[in-house]
């Protein structure tokens, strides 16, 4: 039956992170705009008070640890982990998307885990705070050609190579990083792996300074002969040429809908700001009328949550589908790439409209609109989406649609 | 909606109080992080407890919201699944053919109406207490009847829909005798030709604001204006006209082609040729008291309503064209830039074509989900005026982008009438024109 309201189930989860949005997110939200790469000891607080929030509620909460597939459909549809996450991450980027990103164990080396692992060393894991390490220096989008290399030495897989623009990668306590057991085999042999902070041959080399999500720390990482033990190879290391990128790639089809949730989070608080900032100056929002009888802020503030709906529901589809074990690699990409482009639209928009308060400090709508550019530019920039897409709706390999 | 802001309050209350314990120095001074931490735990964790206990105590059971229950779905039910099948095959097998015939004598195909109506998208549509075969009326089956009928020609889809509208308009509001006599008789298949009037041939037409007048004489109602890009015009025996009642505000009335003052003149216009558009003038029409949609009794209450309904519910059926249409499109030029070979390798292999094309996908879904909801919100019995807003905003936009698109990947193939899609280039520029007409 068609219904594409968030259902009930799903409220409470949704308001707790709404909450925690609006309490703790929002108030700290300036203040570490402001002082990047101070470690934001609330998050500490915060960990401990969403454990207790789960555990209070008698369930486990949205959390990107706590994506899984359900491959068996045991009767009925499913509104279930994908889209509490996608919703809680909404609601979270609602109040600072860079806080959201350094809730401790919510990396999205977490949802790589999940995704790729199995089931002793989802128990080995349970609780990690994993950050993703895929980015090189000379491979960002063409995640296929990284030259991290992985070569297995006894019980120990010894890891060499340079690592960028790790979410998290200085705070998390694991980092999960790609590397190639074989660069003649190209993509096929891209593994993930482990790698606990501490472990000796991987070291932040550096922090970068970032035009948005300053609240969170965006690292670099060198593996020089870093050892970790053989069972830290997520998955199999088995080479299958067939399945190829298959394994670390499905990862992104559970990540990107979340990305997409952060999108839809970030634009949705612009959006209303700029609503009641401009409802002051006499423009209310009216759902009538014709759009072109109008004032130009009143149709624009409509025609931009007509695009932000569009992001929100696509996202919503993404999830459903991974919640109820159907292929959703097209759908996932779709969500990210509109609700992401739809973000940093609306969010650069809400600035124009809001004029020199909009783009002052007095506001966060200025933050807002640097916090939202990474969001079409992580997880797969806007024009990979399209690449994926494309190459879906087409019927095309790689090499072929390249 | 005060359960909420109750639980809200619990909630928030104990998070601030929280978030202060986290914030403060003495914390850090005296080495109590982790015993903070555990206080903190235990603190949201009654928080939570709190709050779920209060939206137990808060949210009784009440059985008549049906709502309560239901989860975001994007699936058919079996009835919806099979209607679907048979109207892709009919969209394949006789739409698609039929289309440019009919654009260039700008009427569909002789049977064309006949062939539909065996479908029997009526009964199939009409809840069983008034007759027809369906377990309850939707808004979703109209939507999707919509979306795949205009996936094989918009034109014939809106000239196959003005019938269907019509009755559901007589199901959805019509009072006991117009559904005794009038919605019986297109049910039982003795009446099979109707239209809706409600456009006005003016720039910036407003539906909640409409120039064709309906005065109240002790006889019944005398009604003036003109219609626009009204379906089947010419050989439409019923119309449903949208007028303004003084007093009451605007009003839906079922006028006969034949009544006196009813003159229909043809209306070529850029797209849609092939639905026989034409402007219906009315000059002095009268009506007796029984042609008001509703009846009397819908002046004392619910007629406002229902017209409003009627908006709402006309911009999810153009919507769903828009879908249909655009859909259309998609499935055209995929083949298409697969085939089309230039600097010696498909033009799809190229950035620049392949990323048009993932667009169209992007925004066709796009539509379709805002769509789907605000039909969705019908079927569940939520207010849809601001979703069906949406809808209509971004389909407006989006429609044409992807008609245009459509022609300009096809290049000089797509400008000329050798393939369809400057057809659908056309017909959907149609869908930020019209704002009523049709209804799901």
């Amino acid at each position: 039956m068609i219904y594409l309201e968030v259902p009930k189930s799903l409220k409470p989860i949704v308001n707790q992170a709404h909450q925690v949005a609006r309490h703790i997110f929002r108030p700290i939200s300036r203040k570490y705009d402001r002082a990047e790469h101070e470690y934001p000891k609330e998050l500490d607080m915060l960990a401990a008070l969403m454990d207790g929030l789960n555990a209070g509620s008698g369930r486990r909460g949205a959390g990107i640890d706590s994506l899984q597939r359900d491959d068996e459909r045991k009767g009925g549809v499913r509104n279930g982990a994908n889209m509490s996450t996608c919703l809680g991450l909404t609601e979270l980027c609602w109040g600072d998307v860079g806080l959201a990103l350094s809730i401790p164990r919510q990396g999205l080396g977490n949802a790589a885990i999940t995704a790729v692992a199995d089931g002793e060393q989802k128990e080995r894991f349970d609780g990690v705070w994993a950050a993703m390490a895929i980015t090189e220096p000379g491979a960002g989008s063409d995640s296929a050609n990284i030259r991290t290399t992985a070569r297995l030495d006894g019980d120990e897989w010894v890891l060499n190579g340079e690592k960028i623009y790790v979410t998290a990668g200085s705070r998390a306590d694991s980092v999960v990083v790609w590397a190639t057991l074989d660069r003649n085999l190209g993509r096929a042999a891209i593994k993930s792996f482990v790698v606990p902070h501490g472990t000796p041959g991987m070291e932040v080399v550096r922090l970068d300074k970032k035009m948005g999500i300053r609240a969170s720390d965006t690292a670099s990482i060198t593996l020089t002969d870093c050892r970790i033990p053989k069972a830290n190879l997520l998955g199999t290391a088995d080479i299958d040429k067939k399945k190829g990128f298959g394994g670390v790639m499905q990862t992104f089809d559970n990540t990107r809908p979340i990305v997409a949730g952060m999108a839809v989070g970030v634009a949705r608080a612009a959006l209303e700001h700029t609503r009641e900032l401009l409802a002051e100056e006499g423009i209310q929002v009216r759902y009538r009328g014709p759009l072109f009888s109008k004032s130009a802020a009143e149709a624009e503030l409509i025609r931009m949550e007509a695009n932000w709906e569009a992001g929100r529901l696509l996202m919503l589809k993404a999830a459903w589908m991974a919640d109820n074990g159907i292929p959703n690699s097209m759908e996932a990409s779709m969500s990210k790439a509109k609700a992401a482009r739809v973000a940093n639209q609306v969010t650069l928009r809400c600035v124009e409209l809001c004029g020199g308060l909009g783009y002052s400090e007095d506001e966060l709508l200025e933050k807002w609109a640097r916090d939202s550019k990474i969001l079409d530019i992580f997880e797969g920039t806007q024009q990979i989406q399209l690449l994926i897409i494309a190459r879906r709706l087409l019927g095309k390999r790689s090499s072929e649609l390249r | 909606m005060d359960n909420e802001k109750i639980i809200n309050e619990v909630m928030g209350g104990g998070l601030r109080a929280l978030s202060r314990l986290a914030e403060s120095p003495l914390v850090e001074r005296f080495g109590l992080e982790e015993r903070t931490q555990q206080l903190v735990y235990e603190g949201a964790k009654r928080v939570a407890e709190t709050a779920a206990k209060a939206a137990k105590r808060l949210s009784p059971k009440r059985s008549d919201r049906p709502s309560k229950s239901l989860k975001f779905d994007l699936s058919l039910s079996e009835e919806q699944q099979l209607m679907r099948d048979t109207l892709r095959r009919f969209a394949d097998d006789v739409m698609q053919p039929a289309a440019r015939d009919a654009d260039d004598h700008r009427a569909p195909p002789d049977d064309f109406m006949a062939t539909f109506g065996e479908l029997g998208a009526i009964p199939m549509t009409v809840p069983e207490e008034l007759g027809g075969a369906a377990e309850q009326v939707s808004a979703v089956s109209h939507m999707l009847i919509a979306e795949d009928l205009a996936r094989g020609d918009m034109g014939l889809a809106y000239a196959a829909l003005a019938p269907l509208s019509f009755v559901n308009a007589l199901v959805l509001w019509g009072d006991d005798e117009q559904q005794a006599s009038l919605l019986r008789r297109f049910v039982e298949g003795e009446e099979t030709s109707a239209s809706g009037a409600m456009v006005e041939p003016h720039p910036l037409f407003d539906p909640s604001s409409l120039r064709t007048t309906a005065k109240k004489r002790s006889s019944g109602y005398v009604l003036h204006g003109e219609k626009s890009m009204v379906a089947l015009a010419d050989s439409a025996k019923w119309f449903l006209v949208a007028a303004e009642l003084p007093k009451a505000g605007p009003r839906l009335f079922i006028v006969e082609r034949d009544a006196s003052g009813v003159a229909v003149v043809d209306e070529p216009a850029m797209g849609m040729r092939s639905a026989a558009l034409g402007r219906v003038k009315l000059d002095g029409v009268r009506v007796p008291v029984s042609a008001l949609l509703g009846g009397e009794a819908s002046l004392k209450s619910g007629g406002r309503a229902a017209y409003e309904d009627a908006v709402n519910r006309a911009r999810i059926a153009w919507g769903a064209m828009a879908v249909g249409a655009s859909q259309a499109v998609l499935d055209y030029v995929i083949p298409y830039c697969n085939d089309r070979v230039a600097f010696g390798e498909p033009i799809s292999h190229r950035q620049a074509v392949a990323f048009m094309i993932a667009d169209i996908g992007i925004e066709l879904e796009s539509m379709r989900m805002l769509v789907y909801r605000a039909a969705g919100r019908v079927d569940a019995g939520l207010d849809c005026q601001r979703e069906a807003y949406l809808a209509r905003t971004l389909c407006s936009e989006k429609a044409m982008e992807t008609g245009t698109n459509g022609v300009q990947l096809l290049g000089g193939a797509g400008f000329i009438k050798d393939h369809p899609i400057e057809i659908w280039y056309r017909h959907l520029r149609a869908v930020g024109v019209m704002d009523g007409n049709l209804l799901v």
